[in-house]
């Protein structure tokens, strides 16, 4: 297990902010309901859970890694102190639900009584956030969200710039591709992760192409196109809220039949589950339907709507990351191998996968957290890392772009020589340019 | 005279002592189920929102079936150990013939009973599975850490009532102690039950059907 004190004190070394017991005291008040003090006091202390956590598994099996202590020592303590803690409780609280947890629910699946340990450890996120004890760069994104409703705080302006530039540089390729804007009455309203606009515009054209390609009805909003939640992860539950309420109300004013998320994994655990009971639906569900990329990539295949040329299909070995907001925590599993089955002559699935697999390591927060946290992520990833070369392969695709980073960097620290893709990059290369797609040959002859 | 005050004390824990147990054990768990629903039904909207019989079943039924779920097969024996455990735990006193002669004669009904001969073996067996329990707990690091002092209580609390009942029995030890003994320190555990961990012989079915609603109902995956 790394010594996180450098990070502890770069992140808190100035704080001495006062402790607000009645804050984390109201916090812990609203989530402690029935199921959280039923968790709380059957715990049996069997440690099953331990053998279910990457973060266990990859540190060599450090015994303060196990799920079950480390519920105990945040939210479990935060609850027996009854709001009163010091600075160097709500640290190692940080240290545990940051450095040590990506809430990927897996120990549910090994907990005899199905403790959602991944939902008490949001908990504790929340009262840390409460206490000042954030993640800066999160805090940041947070602050970026309340502002412009996207974490980078980009101005509608730099979108549509970005939108109407790669949809020109792309008809040198194709022609007939645009990126409609705030179009109403469509069939998707396509949201995104800032990022593509401002480092990875690519990911953009990709699904500008794959949509037009399948005559899609389709505009991405001029706000509330941030499918992402970042102030979720850094434990402001009200903003997170916030964050999904925008783009609930701007699909319904669009007119828009579904939101469609980008290859990203928690914007779907927070759109689908977390979502709707942050922004107050009392019957937890969203007020608008929601479809992930991976659904839609099926669909299209499994239509014809897109085409894939057999010349072009990937033939070396392809393994599939189960991003867990995808599988586990979004019942994808299925159709993403289904949809690899028309993409990749040589599948080869990791051990264990679908809704058992590891997290890479990268997910809820780690790593939009920033450099300082790379080496934590990458040691918490050496099962990945294990994994991905068990199996061979040389392509690993990624639904999510915080496995794609992780895993691109778990690549390079374990020299496991893979390529991590997305289905949208893999689709454009392979798919067959339909008819009204294609630029003529030649123009002027 | 020292008969007589063992005759009393008998007379006193399986007369108003045990009117006292039940009571507490009935209602500390009557009263902690219905404390929880209430509580539910104010913060815990997730639990109805999504309910489904059939994933809240499989979820409930995958865990009482020996090594089907993944996490028992990543631990077999002890998984095992655990199975015989809880069989033992709940067989031995409600199939006991000792037990139900006295119900019958109190009551007149009781439940079918056991030969005495199964009820020693699966005693024993109880003992080993426990003695391995408490092992395990001490050789494996990452549950030593998770262990405190009331959860060694526990078990202890547990398996008194089964080794002083199968000492009692066969008159090993001094049988005006061991049998009050055995009848007090179960009674001690049956109290205790509401109000701690122990508890999950009825929570775990709350528990696990809502984890059933939240990985299956919601999202279709297996939380066994």
């Amino acid at each position: 297990m790394l010594d996180p004190r450098k990070i502890l004190d770069k992140e808190f070394g100035k704080t001495d902010l006062p402790i607000d017991p009645p804050k984390a005291r109201q916090i812990l008040d609203a989530h402690g309901g029935a199921r959280i003090r039923t968790w709380m006091s059957i715990c049996s202390r069997c440690g099953l859970c331990a053998e279910s956590c990457f973060v266990y598994l990859s540190n060599d099996r450090d015994p303060r890694l196990s799920p079950a202590y480390k519920v105990r020592h945040s939210l479990g303590e935060m609850y027996r102190r009854k709001g009163k803690f010091d600075r160097a409780f709500l640290e190692k609280a940080y240290e545990i639900c940051w450095l040590q947890c990506t809430m990927c629910k897996r120990c549910s699946i090994y907990c005899p009584f199905g403790i959602d340990i991944a939902s008490m450890i949001m908990a504790a996120r929340n009262v840390c956030y409460s206490q000042g004890v954030r993640a800066g760069r999160l805090a940041e994104f947070t602050e970026n969200c309340r502002q412009s409703g996207n974490h980078m705080n980009l101005p509608p302006e730099e979108l549509i710039a970005t939108c109407e530039w790669v949809a020109e540089e792309v008809q040198e390729e194709f022609s007939g591709v645009g990126i409609p804007i705030d179009q109403p009455n469509v069939q998707y309203m396509y949201t995104i992760n800032p990022r593509e606009v401002v480092f990875f515009p690519q990911d953009i054209t990709d699904a500008a192409v794959l949509l037009t390609a399948a005559r899609e009805s389709w505009t991405m909003p001029s706000f509330g196109w941030d499918c992402t939640n970042l102030p979720m992860l850094a434990g402001d539950r009200e903003m997170g809220g916030r964050q999904v309420q925008n783009l609930y109300e701007k699909a319904r004013d669009l007119g828009a039949e579904y939101i469609l998320i980008t290859e990203c994994g928690h914007a779907n655990r927070s759109l689908v589950y977390e979502g709707p009971y942050m922004a107050g639906y009392p019957d937890g569900k969203p007020p608008v339907k929601i479809k992930h990329f991976v659904q839609l990539i099926y669909e299209y295949l499994r239509d014809g709507r897109i085409r894939i040329d057999p010349q072009k299909k990937l033939t070396g070995p392809v393994t599939y990351q189960d991003p867990c907001n995808i599988s586990r925590n979004g019942g994808l599993w299925e159709v993403a191998r289904q949809a690899i089955a028309y993409l990749a002559e040589d599948f080869r699935d990791m051990s264990p996968n679908r809704d058992y697999n590891h997290c890479c390591g990268g997910g809820s927060g780690i790593l939009p957290m920033g450099p300082d946290y790379k080496p934590f992520r990458l040691a918490n990833g050496r099962v990945k890392a294990e994994q991905i070369k068990a199996t061979g392969a040389q392509i690993v695709i990624a639904p999510c772009h915080n496995c794609y980073d992780q895993i691109h960097d778990l690549s390079e620290e374990y020299d496991l020589g893979v390529k991590v893709m997305s289905f949208k990059e893999i689709i454009r290369e392979a798919m067959i340019v339909p008819e009204h797609m294609r630029i003529a040959e030649n123009p002027d002859g | 005279m020292g008969n007589l005050t063992a005759d009393s004390i008998y007379r006193f824990l399986s007369g108003p002592a045990l009117w006292f147990t039940m009571t507490v054990f009935l209602g500390g768990l009557a009263l902690r189920m219905g404390y929880l629903y209430w509580l539910s039904r104010r913060k815990d909207p997730v639990i109805y929102n999504h309910a489904s019989f059939s994933w809240g079943l499989k979820s409930i039924l995958f865990w009482l079936i020996p090594w089907a779920t993944v996490s028992m097969r990543s631990q077999p024996v002890f998984s095992g150990a655990a199975f015989l455990f809880h069989i033992c735990l709940l067989s031995v006193p409600l199939f006991l013939s000792a037990h139900n002669i006295l119900w019958e004669e109190a009551f007149g009904v009781s439940l079918w009973s056991m030969p005495d001969a199964w009820a020693d073996a699966l005693t024993l067996v109880f003992l080993a599975t426990a003695v391995f329990v408490l092992v395990r707990r001490v050789v494996r690091p990452e549950v030593r850490i998770l262990t405190s002092a009331w959860d060694y209580t526990l078990i202890a609390l547990t398996t008194l009532p089964f080794l002083t009942g199968i000492l009692a029995y066969h008159q090993m030890g001094p049988y005006e102690l061991m049998l009050p003994l055995h009848i007090a320190l179960s009674e001690i555990l049956l109290i205790v039950i509401p109000f701690s961990k122990l508890g999950h012989m009825l929570l775990f079915f709350f528990s696990r059907a809502f984890i059933g609603f939240e990985l299956g109902a919601r999202r279709g995956a297996r939380s066994w």
